[in-house]
């Protein structure tokens, strides 16, 4: 929390100050304020706004219909759950790896692991999508999730976290008969679980928001993400009904945006930690 | 015995990001050099041919320039305006907690569903802009499909997105601040705009740096709305160099020059990372 500071704005700057703050923030929280109101009100409320217009979950129904959205959510939500799931295994071992042991070699391959940082499969989108064809499984969950599954930013950010971890702990466990497996994951996955929510987060909304990647891998409604599913159903659809859309919208974006309001101090948070890269 | 545990370990992550980043980055490369075969000819050595046609290539130019637009618009402003949230979310203000909320909120929504909304915003007519426009009685204008205003609004929407994401870095470094050499500059007469000049933003340089590295690899990653704004036009005005490498390569099946296109726009990145290196050891100075 931040504590009042002695330079904050008194007497009339303290006005301006807030009616900035609150400019900017109707202009920040517009298009999701836009999106409700024409999501729960009928289409011709869309670019009228009228107080005494009726509420209505009938574009929500309509949306739905319009398009396997129930097939889009179980997809996302297996892309999501695998590629968590991945990540969060192999980047603890690789973490650990790097955190624990010295090898030869060490600076040079963590230094090929930070190069992802920098190139992330979303620019090399050319030869990942050769690589998927070659392999063969293109049009899949699979697809979308592989080059993304082993997180250089992940690893960082538990070997920062493992770093941390006292040596006493390690030896004690070790004089007690524990195996590196076993002493990571009693001793080094419990104290670094702060690190893992504030990752899971980021990772999590970064992948229910993908686009490019998932729509150049998939081409089927068995494989479709929800971003991928709403814009093929947004760019198709004849005449243009924006109430639809904007229910569309609010639907895909609703679990993460649920999810945001719920955990909002400590998503905030993790992407503050995020931000010590 | 310790060290093959430390190689298995590492082993499945080492594999995957040698798969999906380093080889592809080397076979990029390699195919920036050879011309696509067509109906199953093996592809043709052609040298530096492609790279040739990348610098007679209008649409690459006009992209290219686009980019850097883009990015010359979407740094300066989504750092600056980061930084006022930031400052004016720091202090207790009524309503602290919502103005937060509004500021992050757009940073956690998917671009691909946000942007549908902007579109409606930007639509001729009927959408909000021209509402405002034509309640202040200006002429008409078609935002996304006039060659003069298209980038501005993708510009717009960009900074929008990323805005209230660096706020939060900054917020992070605000909160960092002891207040106790804002009463010291405070006991020597310091205005306040003297001691955000002089105190609060040399202490932010650090994170200045980190945020400006951010929005510089984002500056050349983000797409995602140009699928839904403009496809990258009208007549290629708001194309950026990421979606012109989705068309040349998946519209067109060029892959060879989607490849020389992928070897430029590893060249800025790389260039980003090289500073990024630089700003990483700076932090490690200031800390």
């Amino acid at each position: 929390m931040s504590t009042a500071n002695i330079y904050d704005g008194k007497g009339i700057y303290r006005y301006l100050d807030t009616a900035a703050a609150w400019t900017l923030a109707i202009l920040w929280g517009m298009p999701l304020l836009y999106a409700i109101w024409t999501a729960f009100h009928p289409a011709e409320f869309s670019t009228s706004f009228n107080l005494m217009a009726p509420l209505t979950l009938d574009n929500f129904r309509k949306a739905w219909n319009a398009a396997p959205f129930a097939r889009y959510f179980v997809n996302t939500f297996m892309l999501v759950t695998l590629v968590l799931s991945a990540q969060l295994v192999l980047c603890t071992l690789a973490a650990y790896a790097f955190a624990k042991y010295d090898f030869r070699g060490k600076t040079i391959l963590f230094a090929l692991v930070l190069m992802q940082l920098m190139i992330m499969p979303d620019v090399l989108i050319v030869e990942n999508y050769r690589t998927m064809g070659r392999i063969g499984i293109l049009d899949s969950t699979l697809s979308i999730s592989l080059p993304y599954m082993a997180s250089a930013f992940g690893i960082f950010l538990l070997r920062q976290a493992f770093k941390s971890i006292p040596k006493e702990l390690d030896d004690a466990a070790a004089v007690e008969g524990a195996g590196p497996l076993q002493i990571l994951w009693r001793v080094y996955v419990p104290l670094g679980r702060p690190v893992y929510l504030a990752y899971a987060l980021v990772s999590v909304s970064y992948h229910w928001n993908n686009f490019l990647w998932p729509l150049l891998v998939t081409n089927t409604v068995n494989s479709r993400p929800l971003t991928v599913g709403l814009q093929v159903f947004s760019s198709t659809e004849q005449g243009v009904d924006w109430s639809i859309i904007t229910a569309a919208t609010l639907m895909t974006s609703g679990p993460l945006l649920l999810g945001f309001l719920l955990f909002q101090r400590q998503f905030v948070q993790s992407f503050m930690r995020a931000g010590i890269k | 015995m310790r060290h093959v545990n430390a190689w298995l370990f590492l082993l499945p992550a080492m594999a995957l990001i040698v798969a999906f980043t380093h080889v592809p980055a080397v076979n990029t490369f390699i195919n920036s050099f050879f011309l696509d075969g067509r109906g199953g000819m093996p592809a043709e050595f052609v040298g530096l041919e492609n790279f040739r046609y990348l610098l007679e290539d209008e649409v690459f130019l006009k992209v290219l320039r686009n980019n850097l637009l883009f990015a010359s618009g979407t740094i300066p402003l989504s750092i600056s305006l980061a930084m006022v949230m930031a400052l004016l979310v720091n202090a207790k203000l009524p309503g602290q907690a919502w103005l937060r909320l509004s500021y992050f909120v757009p940073t956690v929504l998917p671009m691909i569903a946000v942007a549908n909304i902007w579109l409606f915003f930007f639509t001729p007519e009927y959408g909000l802009l021209e509402q405002v426009r034509s309640f202040l009685g200006f002429s008409g204008v078609n935002w996304l499909g006039s060659e003069s205003t298209a980038l501005i609004c993708i510009i717009a929407v960009a900074v929008w997105k990323d805005a209230g994401f660096f706020m939060i870095f900054y917020l992070a470094a605000l909160q960092q601040v002891p207040p106790s050499l804002g009463e010291a500059a405070m006991l020597e007469g310091a205005s306040r705009f003297c001691y955000y000049r002089r105190i609060v933003f040399p202490l932010l340089m650090p994170t200045t740096l980190f945020v400006l590295v951010n929005a510089t690899i984002n500056a050349f990653r983000m797409v995602d709305h140009l699928f839904v704004l403009t496809q990258g036009g009208p007549n290629n005005a708001s194309s950026l160099l990421l979606y012109y490498i989705y068309e040349v390569s998946f519209k067109y099946w060029d892959t060879g020059y989607g490849a020389t296109l992928t070897l430029v726009l590893l060249g800025f990145l790389g260039l980003a990372s090289i500073i990024q290196f630089g700003v990483i050891e700076k932090r490690v100075h200031y800390r």
